[in-house]
């Protein structure tokens, strides 16, 4: 007991957060990672990523192979969408984005012919000799963003401002969100290639320190990492407490590095630059044989599947098949893409799609909407949230609408991590409220904008 | 498939919690009470008992009651009720009629409580207001109804009301006032409130809480820690043995009650670690303010009272610090060459 205590002590973390009493990850850890079919019809939204969405490059009719454009950028912190399939583009329309709800471009492609990739990518080259501009050039061609779910360009993260030099690069393993696993099976199954990804990366912006963070209930992934980074002597790998958000930026460079910085700022002020395992494995792909992201490793878990799995997934794939082929059970009753924590629940799941970001789909069964109460003040948001926030505050402002108050409260600070909610015994809807007064603040701004313009 | 579509369940995330809502952490406050009632029932006899029923009939009786009135669901079962009601009665002496408990009961539910808007929205402890309220309804029944101590034992033998002697607390402040050992007062065999007789019963239950992380120990440290230091420092107006005796001041009384019971209440009492030192700062140094200079033998119960009354001031100051803002902790980009 004693040496256990003592242990846990020993391994690095941040303060805040909240350690739960079951993860749920032996589900799926131990399924390696299956190919998925190819899906029949691919969806390719326009609008994947933080920033601009695309303008599609094709119209319909046209015949696209896989890694072929078929979005194109719109300003700086934009990303091209490319085809996942080979096939035919037989409409360009509007889905819904299963994350902000939004109907946003979609580029429909109908699967025929050969699965083949276009010209002028999978060409394997000597990665010695790249300068960092190739690498760059080369993750940005390949329309990476970061695969944990924020989905911001990478090329865009990799370009920091002269004035802000980056020292460290870190491999964020730590997948704290309970039940998924997708991160956890490419680093078992992957270590080598995800360390050579890292090196890229290091490369591109010049720094040379990496450390790579691990949650310590992924032991295994630890040693696996720790034996394909044993040539490296820049590259550190740390095991890291088991706490939930270990894996957000903040929390993983305080854990490492012992380096704060504010919730709106972005680690580039510190120095450092995150990249999610999924993100690495891209850049290694991307840099090493040039393909484009057409695919992704998602995580089907949950009490309401059958048979929990990790899948490689083309982007744009239906998500209902996926479903039927991981047995989801009649009596499932909550589909959520993402994690448990900061997962997005669906109305349906009809036109959903997997994503750039998407990072598994989590079905339950008897999920239920809590009846929420009054705030009694007991102060575990406040001991739980990781950014030093007063949710409960933030909450009560949201019911009362006082809007100029939670600005002064700093709501834009919040994350959205879920912490605060999870730990409420009052089982208040505290996120959701911040969302809603954020959404309202947002549209505020947009309509104060729009009257200025029309003033001036 | 149809069908299945029509019934996910939508909302926004987390999608998992705790396992600990209301109800459990009120529970568990109700069974860490426990022990100090068996003590006081096992002093004072079983009269206690009686007191202590009427107090949590009447308060869950209030509660469902005005609940229905107001619209709202009765949500006696959560056990917030019960636990105004029991520390009512602990705070009670053991000769109090039977209409004494009651009238508190219904004031610590239906004013204290639900005037402000129920579990939550109150300023006051309910189980301090009523007591408070009482203080000046019945100030007979409140003031000298003390019972002398039976010792462990014989108190069970006895029914009270019929033979009740009454005597002073151990913070009497007349001539005369006895002084009792540390070990009695330690183990409860004085004559004082039900609840608050046994020091080491109150230990027991407010241990059980802070090991269960519904209470935070820097409450009862804070609180008792400044009577210790305020009883050293400060020059006693009042001319009994124990005047300047800390730990006779720790012992008798409601300070136990208070810091372990009373000053822990979520609802009242400050959001934030640093809030809850300067709260438990604070009531410590009005407890001993009041045993010294006032007329009045216990402060416990107004000293939280006040307290609660500067918990929004409190609340105000002792903001949670906002991740990245500390000046020595942030990194400075200069410094690392």
């Amino acid at each position: 007991m004693l040496l256990q205590w003592s242990n846990k002590k020993r391994l690095k973390t941040f303060t805040g957060g909240i350690c739960l009493a079951e993860d749920w990850k032996e589900l799926s850890k131990d399924k390696p990672i299956e190919v998925a079919p190819l899906p029949d019809v691919a969806s390719i939204l326009m609008s994947q990523h933080v920033g601009a969405p695309c303008k599609p490059a094709v119209s319909k009719g046209d015949l696209v192979k896989k890694g072929q454009i078929v979005g194109r950028a719109q300003g700086y912190v934009s990303i091209n969408a490319h085809a996942s399939i080979c096939g035919k583009v037989v409409d360009i329309q509007t889905k819904p984005n299963p994350i902000t709800g939004a109907r946003v471009t979609a580029v429909i492609i109908e699967r025929q012919g050969e699965d083949v990739w276009a010209d002028g990518t999978n060409e394997t080259s000597n990665t010695d000799t790249l300068t960092p501009h190739e690498i760059k050039t080369r993750i940005e061609a390949a329309g990476i963003v970061g695969l944990g779910g924020a989905t911001f360009p990478t090329h865009v993260k990799l370009s920091p401002p002269k004035d802000k030099p980056i020292d460290t690069v870190i491999l964020n393993g730590a997948e704290c969100e309970p039940y998924l696993t997708c991160d956890y099976r490419l680093m078992m199954e992957k270590p080598n290639e995800l360390i050579q990804g890292l090196k890229f990366i290091m490369n591109s912006v010049g720094c040379k320190n990496a450390y790579i963070g691990i949650e310590a209930n992924k032991p295994d992934a630890y040693e696996l990492m720790k034996k394909a980074s044993s040539g490296e002597p820049n590259i550190s790998i740390e095991m890291l407490e088991v706490k939930y958000p270990q894996g957000a930026e903040h929390q993983l460079i305080k854990a490492l590095l012992g380096r704060e910085f504010r919730p709106t700022q972005l680690p580039m002020e510190v120095g450092c630059i995150v990249h999610n395992v999924g993100t690495i494995l891209a850049v290694y792909e991307a840099v090493k044989f040039k393909r484009p992201l057409v695919e992704r490793v998602i995580s089907i878990t949950g009490n309401g599947v059958q048979k929990p799995m990790n899948l490689l997934v083309r982007i744009g794939s239906p998500v209902k098949p996926l479903l039927e082929r991981a047995g989801m059970l009649p009596e499932a009753n909550k589909v959520i893409f993402g994690g448990p924590m900061m997962g997005i629940a669906q109305e349906n799941t009809d036109e959903a799609v997997v994503l750039k970001g998407t990072s598994g789909i989590l079905v339950l069964k008897d999920a239920r909407v809590w009846a929420s109460r009054q705030c009694i003040r007991c102060g575990r948001c406040i001991l739980a949230c990781p950014y030093g926030l007063n949710p409960s505050e933030l909450s009560i402002m949201g019911e009362a609408k006082a809007f100029d108050a939670s600005m002064q409260a700093n709501i834009l600070e919040c994350k959205e991590c879920g912490c605060c909610s999870f730990v409420c015994p009052s089982r208040r809807p505290i996120v959701h409220l911040i969302k809603f007064t954020k959404s309202e603040l947002a549209k505020r701004k947009a309509s104060a904008l729009s009257g200025a313009v029309k003033q001036g | 498939m149809a069908d299945i579509e029509n019934r996910l369940v939508v909302s926004t995330s987390p999608h998992i919690y705790a396992e600990e809502d209301i109800s459990t952490i009120m529970w568990h406050v109700n069974l860490a009470l426990i022990p100090a009632g068996i003590a006081g029932l096992i002093v004072f006899g079983y009269y206690c008992l009686f007191v202590i029923v009427i107090s949590v009939g009447t308060a869950i009786i209030t509660e469902a009651i005005i609940q229905v009135l107001r619209g709202q669901e009765v949500t006696i079962s959560d056990g917030s009720a019960v636990v105004a009601g029991l520390l009512l009665a602990y705070v009670l002496p053991p000769t109090v009629p039977w209409y004494v408990p009651m009238v508190g009961a219904f004031f610590a539910i239906a004013i204290a409580k639900h005037t402000f808007g129920g579990l939550g929205n109150n300023i006051w402890n309910p189980a301090l207001a009523a007591r408070a309220f009482l203080q000046v309804a019945y100030p007979a029944s409140i003031n000298t109804g003390w019972k002398l101590a039976g010792g462990y034992g014989i108190g069970l033998l006895h029914n009270i009301r019929v033979d009740a002697v009454t005597t002073a607390t151990p913070l009497f402040k007349e001539a005369g006032g006895s002084v009792y050992s540390y070990a009695s007062l330690f183990f409860g065999n004085v004559g004082g409130c039900i609840g608050e007789t046994s020091v080491f019963a109150l230990l027991i239950g407010g241990i059980y809480l802070i090991y269960k992380g519904y209470v935070d120990w820097r409450v009862p440290a804070f609180f008792i820690g400044t009577v210790f230091v305020m009883v050293l420092v400060l020059p006693a107006k009042i001319s009994t043995v124990w005047a300047k005796d800390p730990i006779y001041h720790i012992l008798a009384g409601g300070l136990m009650i208070g810091a372990f019971f009373m000053a822990t209440d979520m609802v009242t009492t400050p959001l934030t670690k640093k809030g809850l030192i300067a709260f438990a700062v604070g009531a410590g140094i009005l407890t001993t303010l009041i045993r010294f200079y006032t007329g009045y033998p216990e402060g416990v119960c107004y000293a939280i009272l006040l307290m609660n009354t500067a918990t929004p001031l409190i609340d105000r100051w002792a903001k949670p610090r906002l991740y990245g803002t500390s000046f020595e902790k942030t990194y400075k980009r200069n410094e690392q060459g």
